[in-house]
């Protein structure tokens, strides 16, 4: 059976304007495509052990030596808009 | 008459070395044929002809006084989720229509140093989400071999190139098989190396436990320079891997003789398209004709490869793309808020494969699912993990088709995403176990369109894999020429 997702919640979650003709269309593909892949319930047993990676490493280092990196001009330079050395962005919290 | 851009990059390097021709020549030779057919084919989104000429006449530079590295002088396109520093970098998509990287992805700063030209950025499906190209928000790339079907995906572009005569080699990207499977479909040499062999440093993330970096290629050979010279060891790349092999060249004509191969028993059934089958299967005869032990191999959770693919790659693609927040860099679209501003700039930048995707998974990955989908996902790869180390147990290297079917029809599944995820059955399960894979043509179907045969390896085992697949080509003598160049000399 087709999976049925709260849409506007995922879509929430997701941060993603979707028009009414998008959410339909998506309600019913990803109930389609969450049915097909549910089946990696059927083989998926409790004493298989969950691999995040084919090939994993741990502990990865390197010496903490300062190197240079972008400089403040370079990493603004996409910035849809900015003010002097910051990103800007419209309001995040009420004030008042 | 073959012209320089049709040629192999290892016989460009023997003329050069040998002061036959100039990487200027070989360049205008590339640039005249993108000229040529690209309005056509459409398989760049960027071209770079004046960096491209400057490069050139460095590489001839650094020939002429004796100090050039096999890829140097040799033209390369680029798939443009790769950073190029100072050109713009699209990922296929609006949302990152004006983005221009301020360094390089280590790939290309690698051939970059050793003198290779760049002829520009390929067209792909946005954030290598696809199989067909046709998920791309600048158009869909045709290909070569019949200018209405796709080249399929989601490396088409630099597939297209490298078929069309446009770049000599290019470097694509292979998430669930992004690299074999349009190489099967463009009739060219694609290689997915072993999960972090080459540095995904600058590669713009879709699916990090599985992303690779791989290579178009006309010949096997061509695929082991292009490896050696970017493979190793990153410290950019905390999952990169230190490489075991100085030079993927060497051993190359060992043959096959007493070798192992294992014939993926799973990837004969129904959907795949008899030419595709007979084609395969002849190709296997000539493997065992040159001495090679042919048997019936078997993954036996192959099965349920795609299921858990398509958990794994949308919940981390949903994670990956949550920094497109129009804040930073790329699209924005105003907003009364930060949040509004948000949604509407990922709404409006978006393209549909791409949402359904993080939509996908963010539902997989929310409160209340996890388990039930990202969780078996993660048990079934631990599956497919042992299924390979089974096989290799057996077999030194394993064989089946690179795609269930040929080139399709522009538009065939665009409606229809689980027919679409299809053709990436065989080639998902070795990124699903970070093993090497490689696809090479072994024939024409009856329609005269290029069929794929991928070679699979143990991981690190590229060195064998090359090995094989330079056997095979040498023994299947691919020469067909796409209509599109055949039209061209006529």
């Amino acid at each position: 059976m087709p999976v049925e997702i709260d849409i506007d919640h995922v879509a929430k979650l997701a941060r993603l304007d979707l028009s009414a003709d998008e959410k339909e269309r998506l309600r019913a593909q990803l109930g389609l495509i969450l049915e097909y892949a549910a089946k990696v319930g059927e083989v998926a047993a409790a004493d298989v052990p969950p691999s995040a990676y084919a090939i994993p490493r741990a502990n990865v280092l390197r010496p903490d030596e300062p190197v240079p990196s972008l400089s403040r001009e370079e990493a603004l330079a996409n910035a849809p808009e900015r003010e002097g050395d910051r990103f800007k962005v419209p309001p995040i919290v009420e004030v008042g | 008459m073959a012209e320089l851009c049709d040629l192999t990059a290892s016989d460009l390097a023997a003329k050069l070395r040998a002061g036959e021709t100039s990487s200027a020549e070989i360049t205008e030779s590339c640039l005249a044929r993108i000229d040529a057919v690209d309005g056509r084919v459409r398989a760049f989104l960027a071209r770079t002809p004046e960096l491209a000429r400057e490069r050139a006449v460095a590489a001839d530079a650094r020939i002429a006084a004796g100090d050039a590295p096999s890829p140097a002088g040799i033209p390369i396109a680029l798939k443009d989720v790769l950073s190029t520093k100072d050109i713009t970098t699209t990922c296929g998509s609006k949302i990152l229509e004006t983005y221009v990287p301020p360094f390089d992805c280590t790939p290309w700063a690698r051939l970059a140093a050793a003198g290779s030209v760049l002829l520009g950025k390929t067209n792909c499906d946005e954030f290598a989400m696809g199989s067909s190209n046709e998920n791309s928000a600048f158009g869909p790339v045709h290909n070569p071999w019949g200018l209405e079907t796709v080249p399929g995906g989601s490396s088409g572009g630099s597939a297209a190139a490298v078929a069309a005569g446009e770049a000599v080699w290019a470097l694509g990207t292979d998430t669930g098989g992004s690299v074999r499977q349009p190489a099967s479909l463009c009739g060219v040499v694609g290689l997915k190396p072993t999960y972090g062999l080459i540095s995904r440093y600058g590669l713009i993330a879709f699916a990090s436990s599985l992303d690779t970096v791989g290579t178009f290629t006309r010949s096997v050979r061509d695929s082991a320079i292009l490896l050696s010279a970017i493979a190793g060891r990153d410290p950019m790349d905390a999952t990169s891997l230190d490489r075991t092999v100085d030079d993927y060249t060497e051993g190359l004509d060992d043959g096959v003789a007493g070798l192992r191969v294992g014939v993926v028993k799973e990837a004969f059934g129904e959907g795949v398209q008899p030419g595709v089958r007979g084609s395969v299967q002849s190709a296997l005869d000539r493997l065992s004709n040159i001495g090679a032990s042919v048997g019936e191999a078997s993954l036996p959770h192959a099965d349920y490869a795609l299921s858990a693919y398509y958990l794994i790659a949308p919940s981390e693609a949903s994670s990956n793309l949550a920094r497109y927040d129009g804040v930073r860099y790329g699209m924005r679209v105003p907003g009364e808020d930060s949040i509004e501003m948000m949604a509407r700039t990922r709404g409006a930048g978006f393209g549909p494969e791409v949402k359904r995707r993080i939509m996908l998974g963010t539902y997989a990955l929310s409160a209340g699912y996890y388990e039930a989908y990202y969780g078996q996902a993660q048990k079934v790869r631990t599956l497919i993990i042992r299924d390979y180390e089974r096989a290799f147990e057996s077999f030194d290297v394993l064989v089946s088709p690179t795609s269930p079917t040929t080139a399709f029809r522009i538009g065939e599944r665009a409606d229809d995403p689980l027919a679409m995820y299809l053709s990436d059955v065989f080639t998902i399960p070795a990124n699903l176990a970070g093993v090497p894979g490689i696809s090479i043509p072994s024939g024409l179907d009856q329609a005269g369109l290029p069929v794929g045969l991928q070679i699979t390896a143990p991981v690190l085992g590229e060195a064998l894999l090359l090995r094989v697949a330079n056997a095979l080509e040498r023994e299947l003598a691919f020469d067909a020429v796409p209509p599109l160049l055949r039209d061209l000399a006529a």
